[in-house]
């Protein structure tokens, strides 16, 4: 692995963009950073998504779900004990919760690990149900994650939420776990375990005659996933400061499955362009919010304009691009490198 | 002792008996055909031998072993493999994946290791990877082992799926109208080939089969179904003459002129 | 004994009758909530039936033709009854125009493909209404011939709890009229039983799906209008819990199956209006209670009561 000419491009393009990072980190304003955060947790959220959905074929609309137990669970760990007293004036959050206080880093590991305990328990439904009756019990989960954090107030506040959360989200958290993530996902899905999800995907009932565990396997996508998804929510949590159960509602589900289509079910490339773009587009469509003046006419920023905007997009794409940005096209180095050879070729002949 | 033994095996789909009290066994090495009139419960057989029907009564012993009740990867994993009388490709991986997903069963490395491309992992994937180009060499498909399944012609699709289940070191193949849809070229050829994978692999293989020209050409033991039960068994000759087999086929009208 | 034991002994004395009718009121209205649940779940039973799918999208058809009536009413100043029918019949209208722009055309296409459109589509309802309605409730206009009370044996039970179930009964009768008794219902039952087989018998498939998203849709904005009449705020969110429970409703009666969808509807309507009287505490829980039993109705028993399998 060491002498392919693809592992030192990719480490040198890891030091570039890393270092780009770094410079951003210092030098953008923050209204281009959080931008970039967001950017960064839509492509955790759309990889971890498409490993489901678009490597496994399981269609899962739980996401929002998975995203709300790392966010609180890893709030619950890094808030100080006074933040949360000021946060629990209902009712006073139980022991031994409102006593601990844990580093950001550990806290969202934990969440990500509490996240996949319960991708385990999504996960083990698959076997039963398929298709569209999935992803209702999938929602139905979510759902019911989100009913049960607005009425444990003295675990999770209730309606009222978390405010006033640290921010320790920046953009080496927030890079730096989605670069991990888009390593581990693709490293999967081109590991042996990686042929197993996708021919369970082209072929369920083929995979199984040919020795392929479907629980295991199945389980294991909705592990990882999940996993990757309560890191998300951690980070975004830190990142907006304020998290509340109905912030995690299926319109979050929604857009991510959007990112999924949009880069196309089962490319991880597509899913990081459709991810930074649908984060930038998000910004800049706040715009149609905002009064504005054209031609000495006002025009009322309309407020909901934006997610309107953004379920049409949703629409055509699943109407006329059925297939995404890159269908399930990757982009390698191999693909690259052919390509300028090609250029040359032509050039020279 | 037989390697594989159907035990009084009874198949239900509410009202209609798929298969009725069906005992069957086969040799060590044996090639042995099923046929029968279409609905006749070939296919359900095969689905109860693998693991995808449990039976409503009865038992399937495999080397001794009752794996009646057993799911179907872990049948494959003991060693009984199959193809599909439609054609049951990963359309959307290469030729190489959909034999290299055949193997995953036998992995011991672990995620972690596969994702981080460790020795022990790395040195595995790399006898996957021997292994399945040799059994792709093995059908003639080595020089198209990456393509993309779905884009193969039929015949190269029948048998990629052989060398599929192949890739599970089966002792049985099972192997669901191998020659449907194939010139009489085509078939010949298929029946060469089942034969050479027979004594090359040292497997036993049962299949089925509507093209009455493989079943007798190859096979040396052969079961006759008819409504879910076993109207008759021997060899070739023996089903050939039997006046039970002509009535399944022909009806009896047909069966009293002659 | 102590004056508080005295007072809670007298309460419990003088509290068997008084928690009969107060329980026989909740029957009332369990069984009015069970009819606008079971309507709804027809919707969805079928659309499900006929061309297979799970239309996410109902319950916003549900939402939208309760702001029909409003715009009815406020925008054009239609007596309340003429109202009624206006938003039935456009959103009858509405069902057939989701189906042809957001289904047909990916009839042929994988059902992920399909799935993902009607969640779409759903998602476009719900923000198309905060857009042009506005995402705060707005009051359900209450004819005042509706809003009156009646005592039957000293039971106390609104005027619009009965015409709730009425009206329900009736259209019920007609439905089934349509679908056992006409030759578009025989379609129906054709394209339910056999896709491919009616449509190579030569049954117009587009006509018959039409039908059956435009009489799905109506049976909704029937519920709707009543749902408004008993909870009288509307807002562009109202439409995904009476979907979800009404879905729920379906799938536990078997989806494809009309009695189930009406059995399951009255299950789930007693469920909702008893939790809340006698469980309080609980009530916060309704839905993930109901959520709950449609993941275990999945699992266990995938065909529901009635559903084949």
């Amino acid at each position: 692995m060491y002498k392919q000419p693809s592992f030192w491009l990719t480490l040198i393009a890891l030091v570039v963009f890393f270092a780009f990072i770094s410079y951003a980190q210092n030098n953008f304003d923050a209204y281009v950073i959080r931008i970039m955060n967001v950017a960064a947790i839509y492509v955790i959220l759309g990889v971890s998504l498409n490993l489901i959905n678009g490597f496994t074929g399981q269609f899962s609309l739980g996401h929002a779900g998975f995203m709300a137990i790392g966010a609180y669970a890893s709030a619950l760990l890094y808030m100080s004990p006074e933040l949360k007293a000021m946060n629990f004036f209902i009712k006073p959050l139980i022991w031994p919760l409102n006593r601990i206080q844990i580093p950001f880093f550990p806290a969202l590991l934990i969440g990500g690990l509490l996240a996949a305990g319960a991708g385990f328990l999504v996960g083990a439904p698959c076997m039963r149900v398929k298709g569209d009756y999935l992803a209702i019990v999938t929602y139905g989960f979510s759902e019911i994650i989100r009913v049960l954090f607005n009425n444990l107030q003295s675990v999770t506040n209730g309606p009222l939420g978390l405010k006033g959360l640290p921010t320790y989200t920046n953009l080496w958290w927030s890079w730096g776990w989605a670069v991990f993530t888009v390593f581990f996902i693709k490293r999967l899905i081109d590991s042996s375990y990686g042929r197993a999800l996708k021919a369970i995907r082209d072929n369920e009932e083929a995979a199984e005659a040919m020795g392929v565990n479907l629980f295991y396997h199945k389980t294991l996508a909705f592990v990882v996933g999940a996993f990757f998804a309560g890191i998300a929510g951690g980070l975004l949590g830190s990142l907006v400061m304020t998290i509340d159960p109905n912030a995690f509602n299926i319109m979050l589900t929604f857009q991510i499955v959007l990112i999924v289509l949009l880069g196309g079910l089962g490319s991880i490339t597509g899913t990081v362009i459709s991810g930074v773009l649908i984060a930038v587009l998000m910004e800049w469509l706040r715009i149609v919010e905002t009064p504005m003046k054209i031609f000495g006419i006002t025009i009322p920023g309309i407020s909901g304009m934006r997610m309107l905007i953004f379920s049409i997009i949703l629409m055509i794409s699943v109407l006329f691009f059925r297939h995404g940005i890159l269908g399930d096209r990757e982009f390698s180095w191999q693909g690259v490198i052919s390509f300028f050879k090609r250029r040359q070729s032509n050039r020279g002949g | 002792m037989a390697i594989l033994k159907l035990d009084k095996v009874t198949k239900k789909f509410g009202g209609l008996v798929a298969v009725n009290n069906v005992s069957l066994e086969l040799e060590q090495g044996q090639l042995a055909g099923l046929i029968g009139p279409n609905g006749a419960g070939k296919t359900t057989i095969f689905n109860v031998i693998t693991g995808v029907y449990r039976p409503d009564s009865g038992k399937v012993y495999f080397m001794g072993i009752d794996i009646t009740k057993k799911k179907p990867h872990e049948i494959a994993a003991l060693g009984i493999a199959r193809t599909f009388q439609n054609i049951k490709l990963f359309h959307r991986m290469s030729v190489l994946d959909n034999v290299r997903v055949a193997c995953h069963f036998r992995l011991k490395a672990s995620v972690f290791s596969a994702v981080l491309d460790l020795p022990k992992y790395a040195r595995e994937e790399r006898e996957m990877t021997k292994e399945s180009l040799d059994l792709l060499e093995a059908v003639g498909l080595k020089q198209l082992a990456n393509e993309s399944a779905g884009s193969l012609p039929y015949g190269y699709q029948r048998k990629l799926e052989i060398a599929r289940a192949l890739a599970t070191r089966p002792k049985i193949l099972l192997l669901d109208e191998p020659a449907a849809g194939m010139n009489p070229e085509e078939t010949a050829e298929l029946m060469r080939f089942i034969k050479r994978i027979r004594d090359e692999f040292g497997l036993t293989i049962l299949l089925i089969e509507h093209d009455m020209k493989v079943v007798m050409g190859i096979c040396e033991k052969i079961t006759v179904l008819d409504h879910g039960c076993v109207i008759a068994e021997g060899s070739p000759k023996e089903i050939q003459n039997n006046p039970e087999v002509i009535k399944a086929y022909l009806g009896s009208g047909v069966y009293a002129r002659s | 004994m102590s004056d508080a034991q005295a007072s809670a002994c007298a309460f419990s004395s003088g509290g068997v009758l008084m928690n009969l009718t107060l329980f026989l009121q909740h029957l009332a209205n369990g069984v009015a909530l069970g009819f606008v649940f079971g309507l709804v779940a027809i919707g969805y039973t079928l659309v499900y039936g006929v061309v297979k799918l799970v239309n996410f999208a109902h319950g916003d058809i549900f939402m939208m033709a309760a702001f029909f009536v409003y715009y009815g009413i406020v925008l054009f100043s239609f007596p309340w009854f003429l109202s009624f029918l206006f938003a039935i019949f456009l959103t009858a209208l509405l069902g057939i125009s989701i189906e042809k722009v957001a289904y047909k055309p990916l009839r042929n296409a994988p059902r992920i493909s399909s799935l993902c459109s009607a969640i779409g589509m759903s998602f476009l309802l719900e923000n198309f209404a905060i857009v042009v309605f506005g995402g705060r409730q707005k009051p359900f206009y209450q004819p005042a011939v509706l809003n009156k009370t009646l005592n039957v044996w000293g039971v106390r039970i609104q005027l619009v709890t009965i015409i709730t179930i009425v009206v329900s009964i009736g259209a019920l009768f007609f439905l089934s009229y349509l679908v056992y008794k006409t030759k578009m219902g025989l379609a129906m039952r054709a394209l339910a039983y056999d896709f491919d087989t009616a449509r190579l018998m030569g049954i117009n498939v587009d006509r018959t799906i039409t039908f059956t998203f435009a009489v799905g849709s109506s049976l909704a904005a029937i519920s709707a209008i009543f749902w408004a009449l008993r909870y009288p705020q509307i807002w562009p969110f109202m439409g995904v819990f009476p979907g979800w429970r009404a879905f729920t409703a379906a799938i536990i009666g078997g989806i494809g199956s009309i009695k189930g969808a009406m059995v399951g509807g009255f299950l789930i309507g007693m469920i909702s209006i008893l939790l809340v009287a006698f469980l309080p505490d609980l009530a916060g829980y309704r839905d993930a209670f109901i959520f709950i039993m449609l993941v275990f109705v999945l699992l266990f028993k995938p065909t529901g009561l009635f559903g084949e399998t």
